[in-house]
């Protein structure tokens, strides 16, 4: 068992490395007595380094060490390099990543998303190591606070001459009780016009400030642990959505997984003025856009009258998303969508237009002709919205009207039988269907403009920006200012000084000289030793 | 940009370089007669004068610019490199007031010149924005991240002039040749600048046509093909030492959109640096950092270790707050996520860890030194990284270039 009982009489904790009371180095080896000594976390002793039986003890001590935390950080950095080399898997132009990324990128891809880096950042191994970081912060910072905050509460104005002449900024003079104290009445007073606050006791001196700034890592990492905490809570069911949906204009839609409804009044998109371009483009005559736009109406549904009711109304423009109680929904898409065919039907024969009709694409109409005047009918016999060829057989590649075709059934009173007619957008079927009487001209193509919103709830985000903000706070504490020290002890006819700084130890030099002028006292800066700590 | 702006960045400019002027007179002109600390003095103040005009023209020119042109500050290559050599010296200026060290000014502010350099040769225009970019958001954001890497570009000088003091005059060390090294990469960016700048004036210009993906693309070559696309065929092509066609022809697997002329550009940027290098060796028969080693062999080592360490400290909080906490506010405007893991973004986080592992590698490992200087210097290497080749090379959402 190491003896923890120091000269001074005060019991310290195993562990211990400087005397909590007087400072006074407790376990060193002869040969270290000249050197300046390790002020980090005041010599204070840590559980990590006192316990090591139980396996909560080995765990807590792998976790609570900087250079397994150090590794953990090198390690996450390194596997995220990886996961830049390609394009992770959401920002493919491929629903199927499988065949994406060894046809674009050979060998290399197949590799490559055989080894799960094309969808990096979400696999367990990336999170378990930001796992890993997170457990690492709190032990760290748990193992380390403690001790320190003890030590520093309870400071004592009376040091040990050994613990002042070993600080790396030191002093050391004879002359008599009277002078020293006179001595230590003008540093205070210098030190006091510094900002410093000083404690006396006896003959001996404490003069002290931002301590607070010792805090500054571990207010930082609590707010890294709350923003962990934030990212984590986003996994739990009903914290976290995000949906998207297509509204057409003069469209309701539910918003999904929502108590809500949207209808998009109308959707644009806003080019930017000849005027506000710079002159080379203004020229040129190409338009730029500006901003797309979707005036949206929010809805709920009254439970009793099935009615909707607007609750919100607001212009959706990229940059600037419908906020309404926690949901979100955000302009992401701009489209404009086939809506609706004129057709003109014309006789060939006499070469006049006999009539004409509108289809509607979204919702054709399959029961019943269309009626035109002079008693002709027409009727949609096949319709393929996505139309295309697939072994000499029409088929329709999706229900999205992206090339609509129709097989009409024409029938007037001049013709004994109906007549079957093609009508493909894009394609010119005269040549085709030359014997045909009627002839099918698209006069007029109808669009519609629809917006592609996404939609979130992310009852996480308070969380974590209170816990970003909580770290940029903790780090501005502790990088802005520095924890600075000047013992002063008078003792058998000799005052001796130690002044310690956690960081900028030039500053400190500068500080120190000024709050000295005048005086005789000889202030000793080595130029080794020197060491910051958070 | 009109001409009341194009006289303020070159104003600028003049500045920065009468700065780095002025701090090398400081520093190298030591022994005369008026006595040295005043003559160290004197050019030292001269230094800083001249920073802080350059720095309060570039501030005029990027007012001027936000509202007489598109309203942004650093959205283009241009303006952000631009903003980046501000945010430079207005580091710079910060830890001089602090530290007083002319020599640092002697090697920052050329630095700040040769970044301005390097801005120019990316489109002046001011390009009106796409929606995502017109957020206030978006300019704190940028703004406070490029703050942030000014300060580490200080720390990474700081860095430099510590291994130069300490192995610069080392023959035989391998500190002394990847210094050396380290040296050699920063003359081949200002070897790309120049050849950039050469071409330019001449206004050369190719063009070469090659498939890609089953398409017939071409690609606007501004630099002499020496490399050209696998598969090429020479559309047009300014007459250069009587080259017809490029020498070389890119591997395959560079499947890039303009992977090819990037490659060719890389490899002038090589060539000409190589040849700048070469020219020096022979001219001065000593290596870079043996002639630099007088220049700084009066410095404190532990001082200018500490302004590595200060520099950095100071710029964590400002980089954390606008390159990470911000840039995902904005994320979350334009598009609905707050993080996306989006090459750039992961760029940003992959240089917050460097940052991170440096910081505590230096306060609770005990890295001080050389050490620590490395680490200062690669931290710089990964920002330029993020800066050219993500920009250039990957297509996301920040490649606005």
């Amino acid at each position: 068992m190491e003896n923890t009982k120091c000269d001074c009489g005060h019991n310290n904790p195993v562990g211990t490395v400087l005397c909590e009371s007087c400072g006074k180095p407790l376990v060193e080896e002869m040969d270290n007595q000249k050197q300046t000594l390790d002020m980090r976390y005041e010599g204070a002793a840590r559980r990590s380094q006192t316990r090591n039986r139980a396996l909560i003890d080995k765990v807590w001590n792998f976790f609570s060490s900087v250079k397994v935390a150090v590794i953990l950080i090198l390690i996450t950095l390194a596997v995220s390099i990886l996961g830049t080399i390609l394009p992770q898997e959401q920002y493919i132009p491929s629903a199927r990543p499988e065949v994406y990324y060894p046809q674009q990128y050979g060998v290399v891809g197949e590799i490559y998303y055989k080894l799960g880096l094309s969808d990096l950042y979400s696999s367990w191994p990336f999170r378990l190591l930001i796992a890993m970081i997170g457990v690492s912060l709190v032990v760290c910072s748990l193992d380390r606070v403690l001790p320190l905050y003890r030590a520093l509460k309870n400071q004592r104005v009376t040091k040990d001459p050994v613990f002042l002449t070993r600080q790396r900024i030191h002093a050391q003079q004879e002359m008599t009780e009277q002078e020293g104290i006179a001595l230590m009445d003008r540093l205070a007073e210098g030190l006091s016009r510094k900002r410093y606050h000083v404690r006396r006791e006896g003959s001996a001196l404490l003069a002290e400030k931002g301590r607070f700034s010792r805090w500054g890592p571990y207010i930082n990492h609590v707010g890294l642990i709350i923003l962990l905490l934030g990212i984590l809570l986003l996994r739990v069911p009903g914290f976290y959505l995000n949906e998207f949906v297509f509204v057409r204009e003069g469209e309701t839609k539910p918003v999904p997984r929502t108590p809500y409804y949207v209808k998009n009044e109308a959707a644009s998109v806003v080019f930017y003025d000849p005027e506000e371009l710079p002159p080379d483009m203004a020229e040129s005559g190409q338009s730029v856009i500006k901003q797309y736009e979707t005036k949206a109406v929010l809805f709920t549904k009254d439970p009793e009258t099935g009615e909707l009711e607007p609750v919100h109304r607001q212009t959706i423009r990229v940059n600037h998303p419908l906020q309404y109680q926690g949901v979100e929904l955000f302009q992401s898409d701009f489209q404009t969508k086939l809506k609706g065919l004129d057709l003109a039907v014309r006789d060939k024969k006499t070469g006049k237009t006999i009539g004409s009709f509108t289809v509607d694409l979204e919702n054709p109409k399959f029961r019943e002709p269309y009626r035109l005047s002079g008693g002709v009918e027409v009727r949609i016999l096949e319709y393929f919205p996505d139309f295309a060829m697939e072994e000499n057989r029409p088929i329709t590649l999706s229900e999205e009207p992206n090339r609509p075709a129709f097989v009409f059934e024409v029938k007037t009173p001049e013709l004994k039988e109906p007549e079957k007619s093609w009508v493909i957008a894009g394609t010119n079927m005269d040549e085709v269907q030359k014997d045909n009487r009627y002839e099918m001209k698209l006069s007029k193509i109808q669009t519609v403009n629809q917006s592609g919103l996404i939609v979130r709830q992310q009852k996480g985000t308070p969380i974590i920006f209170s816990g970003a903000m909580i770290f940029v706070i903790g780090l501005v504490i502790g990088f802005y200012w520095q924890h600075r020290r000047v013992w002063i002890r008078w003792k058998e006819g000799i005052l001796y000084l130690g002044a310690h700084t956690n960081k900028n130890w030039f500053g400190f030099r500068r500080e120190l000289e000024q709050a000295a002028e005048g005086t005789d006292l000889r202030l000793v800066f080595p130029t080794s030793g020197r060491r910051e700590n958070g | 940009m009109n001409t009341w702006m194009e006289n303020l960045l070159l104003l600028t400019f003049v500045a920065y370089g009468l700065a780095s002027v002025a701090f090398a007179v400081a520093v190298i002109g030591r022994k005369r007669k008026s006595g040295e600390d005043n003559h160290v003095r004197r050019w030292g103040r001269a230094g800083i004068v001249l920073s802080i005009i350059g720095a309060a023209i570039q501030v005029m020119f990027i007012i001027s610019r936000f509202f007489i042109g598109g309203r942004s500050i650093a959205s283009s290559m241009f303006e952000f490199t631009a903003f980046l050599a501000f945010a430079i010296v207005l580091a710079f200026i910060l830890i001089y007031y602090l530290y007083r060290t002319p020599t640092l000014g002697a090697f920052v502010l050329p630095l700040a010149v040769i970044l301005l350099a390097y801005a120019s040769v990316f489109p002046k225009e001011v390009r009106p924005l796409i929606p995502a970019l017109q957020s206030h958001w978006l300019h704190i954001h940028v703004t406070l991240a490029a703050l942030g890497e000014g300060a580490f570009a200080v720390a990474f000088i700081a860095g430099l002039i510590y291994l130069i003091r300490v192995v610069g005059n080392q023959r035989n060390s391998t500190h002394a040749r990847y210094l050396e090294l380290t040296l050699v990469l920063v003359v081949m960016f200002v070897g790309y600048i120049l050849v950039s700048f050469l071409f330019a004036g001449l206004g050369y210009e190719a063009a070469i046509q090659h498939p890609l993906n089953g398409e017939t693309i071409q690609q606007e070559y501004s630099l002499p093909p020496l490399i050209g696309p696998a598969g090429g065929e020479v559309v047009k092509m300014d007459p250069f030492l009587g080259l017809e066609r490029p020498l070389f022809e890119a591997p395959s697997w560079m499947k890039g959109e303009k992977a090819a002329s990037k490659t060719n550009t890389v490899f002038w940027s090589i060539i000409a640096g190589l040849i700048l290098y070469g020219l020096f060796r022979a001219l001065a028969r000593k290596r870079i950092c043996e002639c630099l080693h007088p220049m700084v062999k009066n410095l404190d080592p532990e001082m200018v270790d500490e302004i590595a360490y200060r520099a950095i400290a100071i710029g964590f909080p400002i980089f954390t707050l606008g390159g990470l906490v911000f840039a995902s506010i904005w994320a979350h405007y334009a598009w609905g996520r707050f993080w996306g893991w989006d090459p750039k973004e992961v760029w940003a986080l992959i240089t917050w860890f460097f940052y991170t592992a440096y910081l505590h590698l230096r306060l609770n490992r005990g890295w001080l030194g050389l050490k620590s200087s490395w680490l200062a210097v690669g931290g710089f290497v990964i920002l330029m990284f993020n800066l050219i080749a993500i920009n250039l090379v990957f297509a996301g959402l920040h490649s606005y270039a």
